[in-house]
């Protein structure tokens, strides 16, 4: 039952216009305009104190703007009486009372929002812990608060889902779960927007980029072309299907140079070219990315607008 | 026939059934598309949550918050931390052994007191066993820190950004919590005060003074005793949610409900005049069978208004506060 894209693609659009917050002297936020599109998984980057999670607590109006706009599908979201139905969030898994139990704490959410009491088991169960949710939060480590965070912004089944550092205390197995769940949540064509302050953890999971520093945009572009900026020495493959891979990649933006079996892959990332080799079923012999490029072009963007350096001399 | 029969009647309730259950539906302002996602969570194969599609686009306007569920969300929130239970059931147990301790010492003492006390007790000094002013003191403390670590242990662990995150409309959110508030205390108050009159009564009944319910002016020595606490716990929510520091909460309470008080002790009017607005004097003033208040002091009335502004103005300085960034 799938509905048509059109429809869905303009009901759950996160829209930013020149949204400013200021504490006093110092400008959190600066004139942010971006809109972030359903059906993808779009990553919010940039270093600490960059202004993300004051930009996320603005899209869902637990802080006002000093100026500017912020609207999912349309409206304001601070007007509404149920939150959890029209956007799920985690902001900081620490935001909890560590006195509850988990089920305490999502019945009460759920009640709240006139969520059907089963819901709360089912996303208890979604996240892995069922067998924990009558112990108290308090006692549950980071990686278990995550998740009950993600099961708390699962709760209302919402069409937006906002995280903030989703990463943050999760175990690899965690890790690689929660890039599934996003992903999913994605191609469902719900609107997932992920903040993170390492490129790394964006690479395999975002496939759109929304770059900020010191509260300003400093990039919107797809990871692709995100890589591309990367460049310079890119990536080594490879593989007896040489000319076959070589289209395939160039099909797909990136620039190649072929040498008998070898193919040198510029403008994309190294995960990206695995991907598509795998997915055309090309046999792959080497596949060595030189460098962390996207890292470096994140650091490289971002360096101007680093809040806090180590060793910095001002 | 009669298989036909049957059929009819079976598609007749199978459409009455259907009809029903739309029209519960509608009444919780989900749209159909919720009505068939109930179904299928109701199948065990279709309990995968995520499989369901991104639901704001079917929804109808967006509906106002029903009070009812953000009132039982708070209730939910309140009976899930075993502390508050403990403490609500604890800091009654308290107040009323120390009315009914009072009675029991009156009666183990009767031999002691002199023929003009014992001439005196009924009622004036019978009734003081029903709530005495130690037990009012200890109300407004223990329920005053009760009702502001529930408001304040929200805003310092952060989960008051979750709730409003869930709910966004805050001020209906704190209207809740004041109601919830209010309701579990007025509950409380009337517990303990009810069973602390009849306890301390039928105690002081040994000794043929105790006071029956029926007596002029009993009643409202119970009222104005059980609703002593949710004043106290209105004053502590709407502080709590200005100050959003357990501590800090905690202290104003106890200061303002029950040192200023203590301190405006002197016969000069323009001090009994500013005594007289706390909610404490309200109780004494409404507690007191003996007549003779002349002006300055209270008369019943201004003491009743006297709970009623406090409850009123904490209750306004919580909606109004809550307009601030969490």
């Amino acid at each position: 039952m799938r509905r048509p894209a059109l429809l869905r693609t303009v009901g759950t659009v996160i829209e930013l216009d020149a949204l400013t917050k200021r504490y006093g002297p110092k400008t959190a936020v600066d004139r942010l305009t971006f809109t972030v599109e359903p059906g993808r998984v779009t990553g919010f980057l940039g270093p600490n104190g960059a202004g993300k999670s004051t930009t996320l607590r603005m899209v869902l109006g637990l802080n006002a703007p000093t100026a500017g706009t912020v609207t999912v599908a349309g409206k304001p979201f601070a007007g509404l009486s149920r939150g959890l139905r029209h956007v799920g969030a985690l902001l900081d898994a620490a935001e909890v009372h560590g006195g509850r139990s988990a089920l305490g704490h999502l019945r009460a959410l759920a009640r709240s929002n006139r969520i059907p009491r089963a819901r709360v088991e089912a996303v208890l169960a979604e996240v892995g812990l069922a067998s924990a949710a009558r112990r108290r939060i308090g006692g549950y480590s980071l990686g278990m608060k995550q998740r009950l965070g993600i099961a708390t912004a699962l709760l209302g089944d919402p069409p937006v889902l906002l995280f903030d550092e989703p990463f943050n205390g999760l175990d690899p197995e965690g890790v690689a779960w929660v890039r599934g769940l996003f992903q999913r949540l994605a191609a469902e064509g719900r609107t997932v927007f992920v903040s993170s302050h390492l490129m790394s953890e964006m690479a395999n999971t975002a496939e759109h980029l929304v770059v900020i520093g010191r509260g300003r945009l400093i990039a919107e572009e797809s990871l692709t072309a995100f890589a591309a900026r990367a460049g310079g020495r890119g990536v080594t493959v490879r593989t007896p299907e040489a000319e076959r891979l070589a289209a395939v990649l160039g099909g797909e933006g990136a620039g190649v140079q072929r040498a008998g079996e070898g193919l040198t892959v510029t403008g994309m990332s190294v995960e990206r070219v695995g991907e598509l080799a795998f997915e055309h079923r090309v046999l792959l012999r080497e596949l060595t990315g030189h460098g962390a490029s996207l890292e470096a072009a994140f650091m490289e963007l971002t360096a101007e607008s680093v809040e806090y350096q180590a060793g910095a001399s001002r | 026939m009669t298989e036909r029969l049957v059929g009819q009647d079976l598609v007749i309730r199978d459409l009455v059934g259907r009809d029903l259950v739309t029209e519960r539906l509608e009444t919780e302002d989900l749209g159909t598309e919720d009505l068939a996602r109930r179904s299928r969570a109701a199948e065990p194969s279709a309990a995968e949550p995520s499989a369901a599609e991104p639901s704001a686009a079917r929804r109808g306007p967006e509906p106002r918050a029903r009070f009812g569920d953000l009132l039982a969300a708070e209730w939910i929130k309140l009976r899930s931390l075993r502390s508050v239970s403990w403490s609500v059931v604890l800091g009654g147990l308290l107040v009323i052994a120390m009315n009914v301790g009072s009675a029991l010492s009156d009666h183990l003492n009767w031999a002691d007191y002199g023929e003009p006390v014992r001439a005196d007790f009924f009622p004036d000094w019978s009734i003081t066993a029903a709530f005495t002013q130690a037990a009012a003191m200890v109300t407004l403390l223990v329920v005053g820190s009760i009702a502001a670590v529930l408001v304040s242990s929200e805003y310092q662990t952060g989960m008051i950004r979750t709730t409003f995150a869930a709910v966004p409309a805050r001020r209906a959110v704190m209207a809740a919590k004041l109601a919830v508030a209010f309701g579990l205390f007025a509950g409380w108050g009337a517990v303990v005060g009810a069973v602390s009159f009849f306890g301390s009564q039928a105690i002081l009944s040994l000794r043929d003074v105790g006071v029956p319910i029926g007596h002029p002016g009993a009643l409202r020595v119970v009222v104005a005793s059980a609703l002593l606490a949710p004043v106290a716990a209105l004053v502590a929510t709407g502080l709590a949610a200005l100050l959003r520091h357990t501590a800090a909460a905690i202290v104003s309470v106890v200061g303002l409900l029950l040192l200023l008080p203590a301190l405006l002790n002197s016969p000069r009017e323009w001090v009994i005049r500013i005594d007289n607005v706390f909610p404490l004097t309200a109780w004494q003033r409404l507690t007191e069978l003996a007549g003779g208040h002349e002006p300055p002091a209270l008369s019943l009335g201004g003491a009743w208004a006297v709970y009623a502004v406090w409850v009123v103005v904490a209750a306004g300085l919580a909606l109004v506060v809550v307009r601030r960034d969490p």
